[in-house]
This record gives structure tokens, C-alpha cells and sequence, in this order.
């Protein structure tokens, strides 16, 4: 169960429309290292996560990535109010225009939708933990990409927070990923799967 | 700076320092200091929750003091101008 706050959990206020900004940006809503792919992918994999502590941090930042799904849509949508047609047309924003006007529509910055298969639930939990290191990663990669394109400081300011938001997730599936070693045989972690194998007993 | 965006800002720094704190006892659900930092922090959030539906508004559809309209539907949204500050 979920509960909504009505506000953001970072504040994004801006004040100058920029359409070309808004279709670079606009990949940290649907595209493969976005916000909707990194909740998606952590709630999902938490079912079958073996160890509590693990199933908490999943449900934890699962919905954490959803209010950072809000924040990016609230910057592409700001950065695509009041627009005319010219502006959109001078923008090279026509091609997203024309099928969505300025509604939100989770795609990449590429115009690729968004696609179940750009993250993994695989059923195993160092592998998962391990893909989830990885997709923290990669986000911090893009934040960085956006931040050498933007000048506007209202933009940077959410886009800086998000990075570093980036940056403490991975250090705490770090520690997941060490608490489930802890508890597999450190001789072998890949023994048995502690997701599946139930009748084996851990060491 | 106004009384509503004075009253929001508590509550996000508050919020903010919760969820930092909850990520981190996921991990570590016996540090004793996380755990009065958590305790702290909830008390400090649950004041800037309730100062601000008192004096701007609902931010929660079950905490909702009802009056004459269901002021829940009022504008601003949260990424609507103004609805951040």
C-alpha cells in the first residue's frame, strides 16, 4: 500500500521553458536508466528476495524512485509550458509534439518507449543486488551527461540532488550485497540460490 | 519568504532527513545511534506535517480536516507553479 504527499520530495521551480532541454531530460522518466525503470525494477524484484533487511531496502528505494519519477516529470513539464509553435517547431520538439502535445509520456531521449526490458528481476539476489549496483551507476552516469548540457541553474539545482540520491542508493545496495554474502557459504556465494534452492541450508 | 513556503521547506528537510535515516536502518537495524537519530527526526517531521495542514492545507487524503468543500482537489499541484514554494 502507498500513501501520496502532496509535494515533491525536492523542490523544482523553473522558470524558463526550454523543449530541447525537456527531450534530453525526459530519458530520466522512461528511458533505460530512468526513474520509472529503477522503481519498476527494485519493486518487483522484492517479492522474492530472501532476507529482510534486503526486501526493506527494495520497498525502500523502489518508493523512493517513484517520488524521483514525479520530480522529473515536474521538470519536463515546466520546461515545456507556455510553448508556441514556433518554439516547439525551432526546438526540433515537433516530433515528440505531435503524438503526445506536452503531456508526459515515459520514453528515452531517443524517442524509444518505455520497455519492461531495460531492467532485470532475475529471482537471484546477488545478481539482482548486483544489477541494481550497476543501474545506480548508470543513472549517475546520465545525471552527469545531463548536467554537461544544462546551463540553467533552477535545472541543475533538482538534477544535482537526484545525482546524489544516485550516489547513496548504490552505497546502500552495497551493503545489502553484503549482507546476503554474509549469510551464503564464503567459500562458494553461488552454492546454492537463496532465492530458490530452499531445501539446501545455509551455511 | 512565505509562511507556506517556510512551512514547506520544514517539512522536506524533516521528510528528507526520514528517508535517509530509514535507508540507512535497512541496513544497519542495530546502530543504535541511527535509531534515536530516526526517532528524532520522525518527531521533528510529524510537527512540520501537522503545522503545515493546519495552516496551508492537506498533504495527506486521510488527514483531511473537512469543511464546507473537499479542499484536497485545490490547486496548487506539486509541479505546478507554485506548488513548491
Amino acid at each position: 500500500m502507498w500513501n501520496y504527499e502532496k509535494r515533491l520530495q525536492y523542490p523544482v521551480k523553473i522558470s524558463q521553458p526550454n523543449p530541447k532541454l525537456a527531450q534530453v531530460i525526459i530519458s530520466q522518466f522512461g528511458g533505460p536508466d530512468g526513474e520509472l525503470s529503477a522503481s519498476m525494477r527494485y519493486l518487483s524484484q522484492r517479492y522474492t528476495m530472501p532476507y529482510a533487511e534486503c526486501k526493506a531496502l527494495l520497498t525502500d528505494i523502489g518508493t523512493e524512485e517513484l517520488a524521483h519519477f514525479e520530480m522529473i516529470g515536474a521538470i519536463v513539464y515546466q520546461l515545456t509550458r507556455n510553448l508556441s509553435i514556433d518554439e516547439i517547431k525551432e526546438a526540433g520538439f515537433d516530433k515528440y509534439y505531435v503524438d503526445h502535445t506536452t503531456a508526459l509520456w515515459p520514453q528515452a531521449a531517443g524517442g524509444i518507449p518505455f520497455n519492461a526490458c531495460q531492467f532485470q528481476s532475475k529471482g537471484d539476489a546477488i545478481t539482482d543486488l548486483c544489477e541494481n549496483l550497476a543501474a545506480e551507476q548508470k543513472a549517475r552516469t546520465t545525471y552527469d551527461n545531463i548536467l554537461r548540457l544544462v546551463k540553467d541553474q533552477e535545472v541543475c539545482d533538482p538534477i544535482r540532488f537526484l545525482r546524489q540520491r544516485e550516489v547513496v542508493h548504490f552505497q546502500r545496495f552495497g551493503e545489502a550485497l553484503r549482507i546476503v554474502q554474509e549469510r551464503l557459504n564464503c567459500k562458494n556465494f553461488y552454492a546454492f540460490n537463496p532465492e530458490f534452492d530452499k531445501e539446501k541450508k545455509e551455511s | 519568504m512565505s509562511e507556506r513556503k517556510a512551512l514547506l521547506n520544514r517539512l522536506n528537510e524533516t521528510s528528507f532527513a526520514v528517508d535517509e535515516a530509514v535507508l540507512f536502518l535497512d541496513t544497519h537495524p542495530c546502530d543504535k545511534e541511527a535509531l534515536c537519530y530516526y526517532k528524532e527526526c520522525a518527531a521533528m517531521r510529524e510537527e512540520a506535517l501537522k503545522e503545515y495542514e493546519k495552516n496551508i492545507g492537506p498533504m495527506q487524503r486521510n488527514y483531511i480536516e473537512v469543511c464546507d468543500v473537499w479542499n484536497w482537489v485545490n490547486d496548487p499541484w506539486p509541479w505546478e507553479k507554485g506548488g513548491n514554494c
